[in-house]
């Protein structure tokens, strides 16, 4: 419930605010977003299958935004940071896909 | 997503909405605070992405220096080509312009050409300023060397352009013209003419006048001849109609142009 709570408070926080993204963190939001939802696709997982933790979600969580966001900055000052954000969306897309899998698997039984 | 569903403990056999509705109205507990604050981080971040990527300001503000960079190559390729292409088409229209002024001018020149042969040869009708030699000869008294004295005269004063005409026809006067005798009528071009002679001609009006009427001149010839009478009439505009065939020569042919 407060999780439902908390992701409609930041939906109309994003909204009403209307942000801007500062320029220097304009490359890395789209990693980081991205490695989030692997992150909440994964804990959903773990979740249906009774091995949710909340410390190991938060973990987890944290530590892929930051390495994603790390990766494209080397990236960046090695002159492939567009080649590395696309490789890290490709894997974190693939994560998201088999996660998606194993979920449809649990709920839908096929 | 309580603490207590991760162990597993119960999970393994209720039915997968019971278990939700169980998560959803738990009571919150402590561990779930961190989790539902890193949840509402993300639905913020992706809704601010979300609205930076539609407002279209990402385009290319956001886009990264070896992108911009290969963009800028690749603009700058299409602008390289792009001008290479005007200049082409520039040069082919600069090209096709010429070609045609020239065509055209040569095209004006070769019929004004044709024009000026045309009235020289006389196979085209002139009109102009002139004059008009009126013969009255009653008497058939007028011989063909006074009317041939009178078209010298005409000539050698600038006429461009004559015709003689008379009972009996009209005759263009060139400059293969000749004039003869028959009986006591004149025949120009063979062509047999009964007086009253009518000799038109085109070119200076004083000129020819004063050509034809000075003393002794071709009128005072014609006035000598007994009861015949001559009269010189300027106008600013005579036409003259009769046209002659054009033979081509049999056998000469134009001479290569000598070479300098």
């Amino acid at each position: 419930m407060i999780v439902l709570l908390a992701v409609a408070v930041g939906v109309s926080l994003g909204l009403v605010l209307q942000p801007t993204v500062p320029l220097d963190l304009q490359p890395y939001l789209p990693i980081a977003v991205v490695a989030a939802l692997d992150a909440l696709f994964g804990g959903v997982r773990a979740w249906l299958e009774h091995i949710f933790d909340d410390r190991v979600f938060v973990v987890s969580f944290v530590a892929n935004v930051l390495v994603a966001s790390l990766i494209v900055y080397v990236g960046d000052k090695l002159g492939v940071g567009g080649q590395l954000s696309t490789s890290i969306v490709v894997v974190l897309g693939i994560r998201i896909f088999s996660n998606a899998a194993a979920i449809r698997r649990r709920v839908f039984r096929a | 997503m309580t603490p207590d569903e991760a162990t597993g403990a119960t999970g393994a056999e209720e039915p997968l909405r019971q278990r939700l509705t169980r998560a959803l109205f738990a009571r919150p507990g402590r561990a779930q605070l961190g989790v539902a604050a890193l949840c509402g981080l993300l639905a913020f971040a992706l809704v601010t992405q979300v609205r930076t990527t539609a407002a279209g300001s990402g385009t290319l503000a956001s886009a990264r220096p070896d992108d911009l960079v290969s963009i800028l190559a690749d603009l700058s390729g299409r602008a390289d080509r792009l001008r290479s292409q005007v200049a082409d088409l520039q040069r082919s229209e600069a090209l096709l312009t010429n070609g045609s002024t020239r065509d055209s001018a040569a095209l004006a020149q070769a019929r004004s050409r044709a024009q000026t042969l045309g009235i020289l040869t006389g196979t085209l009708a002139a009109r102009g300023p002139g004059v008009v030699l009126t013969i009255q000869d009653p008497q058939l008294q007028v011989r063909s060397d006074i009317v041939l004295n009178a078209i010298e005269e005409l000539r050698d004063a600038g006429a461009e352009a004559m015709q003689i005409a008379g009972t009996g026809g009209v005759v263009r006067i060139v400059t293969s013209t000749a004039v003869g005798d028959l009986g006591s009528r004149i025949t120009v071009d063979g062509v047999a003419l009964t007086a009253p002679l009518r000799l038109v001609a085109i070119g200076d009006s004083r000129t020819l006048s004063t050509a034809l009427s000075f003393p002794g001149g071709a009128v005072d010839a014609v006035d000598a001849a007994p009861g015949a009478h001559a009269i010189v009439t300027a106008s600013p505009a005579v036409s003259v109609t009769a046209l002659r065939a054009l033979a081509a020569p049999r056998y000469a042919s134009p001479a290569p142009a000598p070479t300098p």
